[in-house]
Parts: structure tokens; C-alpha cells; sequence
């Protein structure tokens, strides 16, 4: 990649975390809990984005950037109170800075103007305090230090044929060799714009008693003839400007005398400027710099020392552990039917591979991990935009934010959480008068939290709104013909009817929530990482949404089961119990089916080996170990199998990168023997299960049969 | 001449680019995150010709590296370049009375940048 390239990229990933930097000293700000430290960083944040935009020429973002900026500086600087509104329309340009730099990483235009009310707005900001003359005092500072750099005639000496002719006076102050600058340095500059000849003024260097070897004795007397004009002679003096005597006067033909008069001027106004800066400043510093130096180190955040790897990288590292894994559990095997002595020194020593070997992938595994922050620091945003659109006050709290979780799990969490915030928001809040008049604070909360429980996490999303309108759910589903007009349904089977397909409670499908997207999509998403969704409501007092998910998605508890010679995992997160039926609980229904009676409701029975293939044609009576496993909402299947190996954590292997995707197997896996388990895809047994001749005519071969 | 420069930077992006012309150069870069980090290698890192220095940066900024290093008699010879913006005089202006020796204006290109290295190094 060319470098510059790479930069670029750098600059994009960087400027992400900046604005999640950004953008969470802002929310502290809003909740009061800045100190001088967080406004600093804000302002840091925003002056990198704009520093880094500049050098790439993205000229939007750096306009816009840098109004932002101004504002934030003079919040920084006490000179603007960060007040409710002030943070307000921080956090709005905050949000528009966020689509500046989007806009830049995708090469888009945005419709000119876009942000102009944005720009606007910081303006008034920008200019309420100017005009009592805060920043009008700012502007006076700088000025006698930098306005004598301009000169009327540059470019008037072209004209005579004889090179212009320049005489240079310069006499270094201490101050100037404090900063490290070297006159011979300037000299050489010099010298290369032309002819050049120097002398140099020995006459203030002491008797060698009194000489200090921090101070400036020497002067010079430089002759100059270059066709440069004087500009460019002041830039070599630029760096020194305060710290020096220095006099640039045109050497003229007699008949230009007058010419020469304004520079005069101009040395005496350099030289009089020396008296402005603080050329002692580095050996003296004044209290106050001290005290400012020592502040921001005590203002010190610890830095945590990362390393950037590629994805890939540590993908490759994670499957070779889980190989490595899958080896070390033959060779267990091995060991153990080599018939050696259980405390024979290579048992033992295989036996502490194998800890080491569980540490190693537990370490791997962690680093896939990223805290969930990354996910819920982009739902602040989203609820300032729902509030907004509904017009109804809204808080979000957020809790564990810290909570560690795989980093595809992350990635997938993002679209699941934005819909059910704006559902919170949306269906779950009620009106401000509906609030008031539940004797609720105006504001709606919506908590959003996330824990380790148990090796999953735990997310909630909660809101202090009105519960699920169950009569209304009920109603909706009964319309819908999702369930039997005289359905009897606990509060329980009501609440869960929202996750069918199909259900929509909004009766007007509104801006916000009405998406196409319903909870049935959002349950899917979550069932596909293999976690599980639970509703529980309180009418009147609102809803929580429960998601547990796995920390990763590359090792599976799974239950080992043996069905004819073959052995398949069936993810442990499915499996409701296991038995063996009472031959009285096994009806025939149809033809070649049979259900069993769970405690009173009917669950189809489906042969393990009947629907794969596996050889065994025989038909599922029941006779069997039975598991039974469950689906969020989508309903429970007993499935049929010889026996139970095991429970087993398994090393999840794509079965369609290797082969190709099979209806009823979700993944691969390899056991201690070596031979390769198919991992049950329950999800889409139980969907078949719903017509089990169906499911049995249109069955399918899995790498041709066995035995 | 190959030059050895320590550039203080919270900015990546700032760094890369400061690294990509320098080292193109042919100088030396070594890379600090933030003043107190910058501090610390320069008190390791043996002998550095220049120090190129961002101002807002967390824990320690510029003006407090240049005054760290101005006052520790066996480094106040080193020159220091703080990088400002065009928009920040008064920046500037307090950089200098800390005791910086020059300054580059940003967005800088290579050429602007090596000439200012040039200008306070041998």
C-alpha cells in the first residue's frame, strides 16, 4: 500500500476513537461530571481530527472542525460557561463533525449546506462572547509579536541589472541560545541565498574572567547580494524574531535613497520587540508555568500500552490452538488405551499439557475480546435522535460498559441493540402527559447494561415506560392469525408473542421503529450468535429485554450424543432435558410419525438418524434416549438418538468454508479420536420438525452414509 | 546528515505522517505519545539532535516538555520545534517564551517540514 495510504487509514481508525473520546466527555459534561481534564480532551479530540483532515486536505471537516474548536477553547477557557443548551449544541456538532469524517472516509459529498445551521449555531456561540471582548483580548496578545513580518515593497527591487545589494546587522541576545537556536545556523541560511560575506563584532566578548558560557558576546556584519527578495531574508531570522538586534537594509544606487528610509522603521520596530518576549523564560520559568507543567501531569491518565494486529493474524493463532486442542485430545486418548500406568510419567506430563494448552486458549480467546463499549457508545447518539423525533425527554443510562465479549459478537451486536433502543424509545416510553399523569418523572429512562454471568454475557435493555400492552398484543396476534381467537395464554406466552414473524404492534408503522424490521429479526440475530432473548414487562412500570450471549463464537458446550456409528454435538444452550419416554407417552400420529407427551404438551419426535441418513432407516417410535431441545419462541422437538456420550466444550469448525452448507448441521467439529462430530443445527431441526414427513422426504445425505 | 529526531505527538496519525518525511529523509525518528512519555525516552534514548513537539497533548503538553527540557542542563541545547496551526499565534508566542527554539506550521509538507529540522540543526 502506498504509504501515504496507510496513513490515511491510520487517520480514519484514529479518528473513530477520537470521536468515541469525544463524544464520552461531552455525555460527561452533559451529566456534570467534567472537570477541567475531560473539556481538555474534548478539545483534543476535535483539534487532532481537524490536524490530521488538514494534512489530507479534507477542507469540509477542517472548517467545520475548527469553528467546533473555537467554541470549545473557549469553554476550555472559561470563557463560555458549558451550560445545559451550550453542551446541547456541542453534542449536535459532535454528531456532525461524526458525518464530516465519514464523509472524507467515503469520498461522498454531502449536500452543500448541510451543516451550515450546525456552523451557525457555534457561531452565535463563538460570537456572544466576543463581542463583551473576551476574544478580541485573545486577538490583542498576539499581535506585537508577529505583525512586523509584513512589508510593503517585496517585490519592488527586480528592476536594476546589478544584484540588489544587502547589509544585515545581527546581534544574538542571550535569549536566543536559551531556546537552542544557532546563529551559525542562521548564517548558513543565509549563505545560501547568495553572495555572502559576514564579519564578525568581537567587541562586547569580555576578558576571559568575566566570560559566561551561556551568554551572546558576538554580533555580525553580514553583506548579501541575492536576487531573493527581503521576505526571504526575514525567514531566515523568523525562528529568532525578540531575540536578536537585527537591521535588513537595501544597499541602494544613491538614487533610491528614499527606498531604504521605511526599513529603518522596520529594524526599529524589530528591535524593539525583543522587549515583548521573555528570552529568559527557559532558565526562570515563572511560577505559574511551573504550577501549569506540574497540573497536567497530575492530571496524568495511566496509558495503556496496545499492540495493533490484523484480524487475520490472530484468527490464524486462534485456529491453530483449536487444532492444537483437537491433537492434544488424541493424544489423551491415546494415552489412555496405550494402558499406561494412570501415573506414569508420560500421563502426567500430558496431563499438564493439556492445563497449559486450556490457559493457552482461554488467553487467545481474550484476545478476540473487546469491551462492549464500542457498541454502546454509539446508542447516546441514537437516543438524542429518537428524543428528538418523538419529542418525548429521554435518559440513557449505560452500565458495564467494560464487560468483555468476542469481537464478532460485538460486531453483530450492533443492529439487535439499535432496534430494541428504539423500541424502548418508540413503543415503550409513554407521552410526557401520559407520564405526568402516571406520576412518572417527564423523562423517560432507557438502561442499557451488560455482565458476565455464568461464561456468557448478559445484556439488558430496560425501560421505565408503560409495560407491553398485553390486551393490545393479544388482540394484534388474533388479528393476525398468529393465535386461535380463544387462545389461553399466560402473561408470559403474550409477551413472547412479539417475537413471532409478522407482529407489529404499532398500528401506524412510525418513522422510527417501523423499519421492516421486527422483533422476530432481532431474535434471530441474536439466536444466530448463539444466545437467547427473554422478555419480562410490568405493566406500568415497563420492560426488559434479557440477551445472553456467548463470549465467543469459536468454542461450543455441547451435549455428545451417538446415533448408529455416528456421533453429532448438540449445542448445550438448546438442550431442555434429556429421558428415557414411558412407552405410554409415545403416540402414533400419522402414518410414520410419532409425538411425545412432555407433561402434557405434544412435542414431534424426530430420528436423529432417520432425518440425516446416517444409514438407519429406522423409524422414530420413541424407543430411544430422548433430548429435548428448544428454540427461542419457535417451539421444542424431541429428538431421537442411541445414546449419550457426553458433555463437552468443542471447537467449532465451518462446515460450509470446508464443504458447503447443509440444511440441519450447523458446523463441524473434530473429537479426541480424530473422527469428525456434526454439530446439530436445532434452530432448523425444529422448523422441519413442524413436518416431520416433509423434513423425511426431502432428506438429505451427509457425506454419504456411514459404516 | 542523518539526523536523530524524537517526535512527541498524542496524534498516530500525526506521528506516521512526521515519521513517513522524516525517516524518508533519512533521519532517525523516535516516537513519543505524549510529554511525560516523551520525557521518558529522551532521558533513555541516549543522544537526539532535535525534538519536534505537538502542544495539546494529554498528561504533559508541548509547553511543558519545552520547559522540562530547558531546564535539565544536559539537554537545554537541544533544539525544539513545536508544531502549531496557522490560527494559534498565541500559541506560538507562549511555545517561544517557554523557550522553543522554531515552530511548523500544520497541515506541513515534507519540504516545509526538513527545511525547519534544517534551519535549527547541523
Amino acid at each position: 500500500m502506498d504509504p501515504l495510504d496507510a496513513i490515511k487509514q491510520t487517520y480514519f481508525q484514529e479518528c473513530d476513537e477520537l470521536l468515541l473520546a469525544m463524544e464520552e466527555g461531552l455525555l460527561a459534561m452533559e451529566s456534570g461530571e467534567a472537570d477541567s481534564e475531560t473539556v481538555n480532551a474534548v478539545f483534543r479530540a476535535v483539534h487532532s481530527i481537524k490536524g490530521g483532515g488538514g494534512a489530507f486536505g479534507f477542507t469540509d471537516l477542517v472548517s467545520f472542525a475548527h469553528i467546533f474548536e473555537t467554541v470549545l477553547d473557549m469553554v476550555r477557557s472559561g470563557k463560555l460557561q458549558a451550560g445545559a443548551d451550550v453542551v446541547k449544541e456541542l453534542l449536535r456538532a459532535g454528531d456532525g463533525l461524526a458525518d464530516h469524517v465519514r464523509a472524507a472516509q467515503s469520498g461522498t459529498s454531502r449536500p452543500a449546506g448541510w451543516d451550515d445551521d450546525i456552523k451557525a449555531s457555534l457561531s452565535v456561540l463563538a460570537g456572544e462572547t466576543s463581542r463583551t471582548g473576551a476574544a478580541s483580548e485573545a486577538a490583542g496578545e498576539e499581535e506585537p509579536a508577529f505583525t512586523p513580518m509584513g512589508f510593503a515593497f517585496d517585490d519592488e527591487p527586480a528592476a536594476p541589472a546589478a544584484t540588489p545589494k544587502w547589509r544585515i546587522g545581527f546581534r544574538p541576545h542571550t535569549g536566543l541560545l536559551a531556546k537552542a537556536n544557532e546563529p551559525f545556523l542562521i548564517l548558513r541560511e543565509l549563505a545560501g541565498l547568495g553572495q555572502f560575506h559576514v564579519t564578525a563584532d568581537l567587541s562586547a566578548v569580555p576578558a576571559l574572567v568575566d566570560f559566561a558560557p551561556d551568554q551572546s558576546y558576538l554580533a555580525w556584519d553580514i553583506e548579501l547580494e541575492t536576487e531573493k527578495n527581503r521576505s526571504d531574508i526575514e525567514a531566515a531570522f523568523d525562528f529568532v524574531t525578540g531575540d536578536c538586534d537585527l537591521t535588513i537594509e537595501q544597499d541602494v544606487p544613491p538614487p533610491d535613497v528614499e527606498v531604504a528610509a521605511p526599513s529603518f522603521e522596520a529594524a526599529a520596530q524589530v528591535e524593539e520587540l525583543h522587549d515583548h518576549a521573555a528570552p529568559e523564560a527557559a532558565n526562570h520559568p515563572l511560577p505559574e508555568q511551573a504550577g501549569d507543567a506540574a497540573k497536567t501531569d497530575a492530571g496524568a491518565n495511566a496509558r495503556k500500552t496496545t499492540v495493533r494486529v490484523d484480524l487475520d493474524k490472530v484468527d490464524r493463532l486462534v485456529n491453530l490452538v483449536g487444532e492444537m486442542v483437537i491433537a492434544q485430545a488424541m493424544l489423551l486418548q491415546q494415552t489412555i488405551e496405550s494402558g499406561l500406568p494412570v501415573h506414569s510419567p508420560v500421563n502426567t506430563a500430558v496431563k499438564d499439557l493439556d492445563h497449559l494448552l486450556r490457559d493457552l486458549q482461554e488467553s487467545v480467546m481474550a484476545i478476540r475480546t473487546q469491551p462492549v463499549k464500542s457498541v454502546f457508545q454509539r446508542m447516546p447518539r441514537l437516543v438524542r435522535e429518537l428524543a428528538a423525533q418523538t419529542g418525548k425527554p429521554v435518559r440513557l443510562v449505560t452500565e458495564g460498559e467494560a464487560t468483555e465479549v468476542d469481537k464478532t459478537v460485538i460486531e453483530r451486536l450492533g443492529e439487535p441493540l439499535t432496534h430494541m433502543i428504539r423500541n424502548a424509545v418508540d413503543h415503550g416510553l409513554e407521552s410526557v402527559e401520559a407520564r405526568i399523569k402516571a406520576g412518572k418523572p417527564e423523562e423517560g429512562t432507557v438502561r442499557l447494561s451488560a455482565e458476565h454471568r455464568g461464561g456468557r454475557i448478559v445484556i439488558e435493555v430496560s425501560d421505565d415506560g408503560g409495560g407491553i400492552n398485553r390486551e393490545r398484543v393479544k388482540a394484534k396476534a388474533i388479528e393476525k392469525g398468529l393465535i386461535a381467537a380463544n387462545a389461553a395464554l399466560s402473561d408470559e406466552e403474550i409477551d413472547n408473542l412479539i417475537f413471532l414473524p409478522g407482529f407489529s404492534t404499532a398500528s401506524a408503522v412510525s418513522d422510527i421503529s417501523g423499519r421492516g424490521v421486527g422483533m422476530d429479526v432481532v431474535r434471530k440475530s441474536i439466536t444466530d450468535l448463539g444466545g437467547r432473548i427473554i422478555i419480562s414487562s410490568v405493566p406500568g412500570k415497563g420492560s426488559r429485554f434479557i440477551l445472553t450471549l456467548p463470549l465467543t463464537l469459536a468454542v461450543l458446550d455441547g451435549m455428545l450424543v451417538g446415533v448408529g456409528e455416528e456421533t453429532f454435538v448438540v449445542p448445550l444452550t438448546h438442550v431442555v432435558e434429556s429421558l428415557l419416554p414411558k412407552k405410554g407417552d409415545v403416540r402414533q400420529f400419522g402414518p410414520s410419525s410419532h409425538l411425545l407427551n412432555v407433561r402434557g404438551a405434544y412435542v414431534p419426535i424426530l430420528g436423529v438418524g432417520q432425518l440425516l441418513g446416517t444409514g438407519d432407516d429406522r423409524i422414530a417410535t420413541g424407543d430411544g434416549v430422548i433430548i429435548l431441545v428448544e428454540s427461542d419462541g419457535t417451539g421444542r422437538l424431541a429428538l431421537e438418538v442411541d445414546r449419550i456420550i457426553g458433555q463437552r466444550q468443542v471447537v467449532i469448525k465451518s462446515f460450509e468454508d470446508n464443504y458447503r452448507s447443509v440444511q440441519g448441521i450447523a458446523a463441524a467439529t473434530i473429537l479426541g479420536d480424530g473422527r469428525v462430530a456434526l454439530i446439530l443445527d436445532i434452530e432448523s431441526l425444529i422448523a422441519s420438525g413442524r413436518s416431520v414427513q416433509a423434513a423425511i422426504s426431502s432428506r438429505i445425505a451427509v457425506g454419504g452414509t456411514a459404516a | 546528515m542523518p539526523k536523530i529526531i524524537l517526535t512527541v505527538d498524542d496524534s498516530r496519525t500525526m506521528r506516521d505522517m512526521l515519521k513517513f518525511a522524516l525517516a524518508g529523509a533519512g533521519h532517525d525518528v523516535i516516537q513519543a505519545e505524549d510529554g511525560v512519555h516523551g520525557l521518558e525516552v529522551l532521558a533513555n534514548c541516549g543522544h537526539v539532535d532535535v525534538i519536534i513537539t505537538d502542544i495539546n497533548m494529554p498528561r504533559m503538553d508541548g509547553y511543558g516538555v519545552i520547559e522540562q527540557v530547558r531546564r535539565d542542563p544536559q539537554r537545554r541545547n537541544i533544539p525544539i520545534l513545536v508544531l502549531t496551526t496557522e490560527s494559534e499565534p498565541a500559541k506560538k508566542q507562549r511555545a517561544r517564551d517557554a523557550g522553543a527554539t522554531g515552530w511548523i506550521v500544520k497541515p506541513f509538507d515534507s519540504e516545509k517540514l526538513l527545511a525547519a529540522v534544517r534551519r535549527v540543526s547541523q
